[in-house]
């Protein structure tokens, strides 16, 4: 069980793409490597893609909100796309999805950025 | 029928997926549905995190015990440190409440668990250590029609 991040550039959004499981032990490597990239790679949007995450838990919740709450005060949008129904009910449970636009796929996630 | 299990291990954060995948394991036998086994592991997961992060506060000499009790379709899960306890347990089962924001902690830990689970009990004071009683009723279990 571990988890894979991986980064990827378009225009000015970082795509953020995990798979495998999301908790304490990963948040930190997933928050340190997020913000080195949010930094060094002039980003004003993210898309975060969570079709291949197994699991997640409340550790998942806060270091998400974090790069959200970052990328909002660069004046850019955070969208979470193709989130699987358990990890919705708690994006739900906490009230996150009243902040953090939704797509079902990456591509419609970069239409909504205007890059794509 | 009635069948138990114990765990203990280091408040190390690399154990955390170790403690819910073994406990998941344990409750197949009650043939859980998929989204049981979902809630089961993320409120271990939670109340794992917890342990570590709150309870030792990162000391890996710190050491977290677990006990699994299935009867019937019930589930009875004990999660306990002996760390430094929680000074205000209504304060802290709060939703977004947290002590520690600047570890971007979400303070959703124990508002999962009771959403997760039918039954919880918070047992805790400064300097005691903190146990987490939870119980669960599978609704689907096979158990039923053995």
């Amino acid at each position: 069980m571990s988890l894979n991040i991986e980064l990827e550039t378009k225009h000015n959004v970082l795509c953020i793409r995990l798979a495998g499981e999301l908790d304490h032990h990963y948040a930190e490597e997933l928050r340190t490597k997020a913000t080195e990239a949010i930094e060094s790679r002039n980003i004003r949007h993210i898309v975060l893609n969570l079709e291949h995450l197994s699991f997640m838990d409340s550790s998942g919740l806060g270091v998400i909100l974090g790069r959200y709450k970052q990328i909002k005060q660069l004046g850019g949008e955070m969208v979470i796309c193709a989130i699987s129904p358990s990890v919705q009910r708690l994006f739900d449970m906490s009230g996150m999805f009243k902040i953090m636009k939704l797509e079902t796929n990456e591509q419609f996630a970069l239409e909504r950025l205007g890059v794509a | 029928m009635r069948n138990e299990m114990h765990l203990q291990f280091s408040a190390q954060s690399q154990n955390e997926s170790f403690a819910r995948v073994t406990v998941a394991a344990f409750i197949t036998q009650l043939d859980p549905t998929m989204d049981e086994l979902t809630e089961i592991k993320t409120v271990v997961s939670e109340a794992v995190t917890n342990c570590i992060i709150h309870g030792y506060e990162n000391d890996p000499d710190g050491i977290v015990y677990i006990s699994v009790l299935m009867e019937d379709s019930f589930i009875d899960l004990t999660i306990r440190d002996d760390g430094k306890g929680i000074m205000d347990v209504e304060e802290a089962r709060q939703p977004l409440f947290t002590t520690k924001p600047e570890l971007e902690r979400s303070g959703m830990g124990f508002t999962i668990m009771e959403n997760f689970m039918d039954e919880i009990e918070v047992h805790s004071s400064p300097e005691n250590g903190t146990e987490i009683r939870l119980r669960k009723h599978l609704i689907k279990s096979k158990m039923l029609s053995n």
